[in-house]
């Protein structure tokens, strides 16, 4: 085989490898070092390092980090400091490369090119002067230091008019000097390794970015949740009888929308509703909210404003869940038509508002009133029994009967519904035939589960 | 002899590499899979039959520790080998470089006719002794050892 043939097919194998190993984002350092042995061993080259030179976007980080050396020792860990004139004259001549024996001989920049007609027996020679003296604080700190480590070249990596980094060659093993298609096969693949630094620093970038946004918004979910919290308690202070009422609602439709299969991001959105549900009462007059006796029709027509007043406040804000002011709007409304304020029926409530209007009754008959001490579970059983379907939705009911069944059967250890009832309001021997019966009524199919489980 | 200068190959007839056969001593080392035994203060390593990355670097690896246990010569050994890609030229050059500080002498043997115009090329061979093969490497690195007075 003609050399040259040979040559040109070892290259060719060379660059191939070269466009796989920089395609590969697994191990960057190992990308760079394999690089760096694809590069040298391509024209046999005694030794090299390739140094990443910081973004233009850190001014104040002037110095470069070693990525991978070969053929100097491994003490050698070289760190050089780029001002802003070396930068330029690196930008200046991005397809070429500097001498460092003539920047020691004369300190002023040589950018490497071809001679001549370009054969292959061309020698890379000086042929110009690119930069003005002030520009090669670089070369008169390193020039030397360089040369005594035996690199003879230096190649600018740039990618998209970016100094992405250099790499430094030594001589070739021959002991003959770099041809002008050598240098063509080094600034090839210079270049190839140079979009793998960059597109690895892009990566790097984007995900910090994912990591700050993602910080940012939990942030930001958490500083939400904080707020409706201290809106929910600012509701319930305005009631004095039924303080804690809009934390355990939003706890309820949490629980049920667990047990309805929602998603996390629902699951939270539906505590929220709860907690916010009857943010409207802030406009109520306080004397309605806190009368210690059974209000009149005026009061209540004023009472039962609340609703879409939480609408008209919680409209305008940005909730991270949907539908949060539809829920306060429709948590007074009844599947048979006969709830406020629109009268919708059956499908025309959202579901979200369906699970609220169970939270709060059952908080409501749960918990003592200025007028009325709270219901036994007997009761509230024997209410669910007769308003689900006028009310209630039954596939509501069924969900919290099933939660409820959970904790009283120990099938969920949690104690959600015994922490807000108090630890005597639950009677497991009592209950749980409560529940079964109510919830074979209302879905055959649930008997066996529920009884099973209790068992 | 001087590394940096061209080498002529070496030639040596089975008889002469008897006295060596005597004193071998297997180091196959299982870990790296790199098989080597030394003969003398020659350490034998054996390429694989492609020289890329993971086994150069193994071979590098044995070349390192068989230099620091104090061989004074190394002999890579390339019968299996059928293809070296540019990674392999450029460890090889390191194992070089090494060797070069650590005074040792390398001789590649049993390099295919393929395999030796590339290095040749490259200007692998300005650096090393090319061998027909192991015994002919042993025994020319045993010549030059007395002729240096070793």
């Amino acid at each position: 085989m003609e050399p040259n043939t040979q040559k040109l097919i070892h290259s060719f194998g060379a660059l191939a490898d070269l466009g796989q190993e920089v395609a590969d984002t697994g191990d960057f350092m190992e990308m760079v070092r394999t690089s760096l042995h694809l590069l040298l061993g391509t024209l046999a080259i005694r030794r090299g390092a390739i140094i990443e030179c910081p973004t233009h976007h850190l001014p104040e980080d002037k110095s470069t980090n070693l990525l991978a050396v070969w053929g100097v020792g491994e003490d050698y860990q070289p760190k050089f400091d780029v001002e802003d004139a070396d930068r330029d004259l690196f930008l200046k001549a991005p397809d070429g490369a500097l001498l460092v024996s003539a920047l020691v001989q004369s300190p002023k920049s040589k950018v490497q090119s071809q001679n001549g007609t370009g054969s292959g027996s061309d020698r890379v020679e000086d042929v110009a002067t690119t930069a003005p003296a002030s520009s090669l604080i670089f070369f008169d700190r390193y020039a030397s230091q360089l040369q005594q480590q035996g690199f003879d070249l230096i190649i600018p990596m740039v990618v998209r008019g970016e100094l992405t980094g250099l790499v430094l060659l030594g001589g070739k093993a021959s002991g003959d000097p770099f041809t002008a298609d050598d240098l063509e096969v080094i600034k090839s693949m210079v270049r190839h390794i140079g979009v793998g630094i960059h597109t690895h620093r892009l990566l790097g970038e984007v995900k910090q970015q994912v990591v700050e946004n993602r910080r940012l918004y939990e942030d930001l979910r958490a500083i939400y949740r904080d707020t409706v919290r201290a809106f929910a308690a600012a509701i319930d202070i305005k009631d004095k009888y039924t303080q804690g009422h809009s934390e355990r609602v939003g706890k309820y439709s949490e629980i049920i929308a667990r047990e309805l299969g929602f998603g996390e991001e629902e699951i939270e959105g539906m505590a929220i509703a709860g907690y916010l549900h009857d943010v409207g009462k802030l406009v109520v007059e306080r004397d309605i909210i806190n009368a210690p006796y059974r209000i009149d029709a005026k009061q209540s027509s004023e009472l039962n404003r609340h609703p879409a007043a939480g609408y008209e406040i919680l409209s305008p804000i940005h909730h991270p869940y949907a539908d949060i002011p539809l829920m306060a709007k429709y948590h007074h409304e009844r599947m048979d038509g006969r709830g406020y304020p629109d009268g919708l029926t059956d499908e025309q409530i959202p579901l979200g508002a369906k699970i609220v209007t169970l939270a709060d009754s059952f908080d409501a008959m749960t918990t003592d009133r200025p007028y009325k001490t709270r219901r036994t579970f007997d009761e509230v059983i024997l209410d669910l029994r007769r308003n689900t379907g006028s009310q209630f939705d039954p596939i509501v009911v069924i969900a919290f009967c099933r939660a409820l069944m959970k904790e009283l059967t120990g099938e969920t250890k949690k104690r959600r519904f015994a922490k807000m009832l108090g630890k005597n309001y639950l009677d497991a021997t009592k209950d749980i035939p409560l529940l079964t019966q109510l919830l074979a009524e209302l879905d055959p199919n649930t008997q066996t589960a529920a009884v099973g489980s209790g068992s | 002899m001087s590394l940096k200068e061209p080498q002529t190959k070496l030639y040596a007839t089975a008889a002469q590499t008897k006295v060596y056969a005597t004193k071998e001593e297997p180091l196959a080392d299982l870990k790296s899979n790199v098989r080597s035994h030394t003969v003398g203060t020659t350490a034998v390593v054996y390429a694989s039959d492609y020289l890329n990355k993971l086994t150069g670097e193994r071979i590098e690896r044995e070349c390192k520790k068989q230099l620091d246990s104090g061989a004074r010569a190394l002999v890579i050994d390339f019968s299996d080998t059928e293809l070296v890609n540019s990674i392999g030229i450029s460890i090889l050059l390191g194992i070089i470089d090494i060797a070069e500080k650590n005074g040792a002498l390398v001789v590649f043997s049993d390099v295919n006719n393929e395999t030796v115009q590339l290095f040749e090329m490259l200007g692998l061979t300005r650096h090393v002794v090319l061998a027909k093969d192991e015994e002919e490497a042993l025994t020319n690195l045993s010549t030059s050892s007395k002729a240096m007075g070793h």
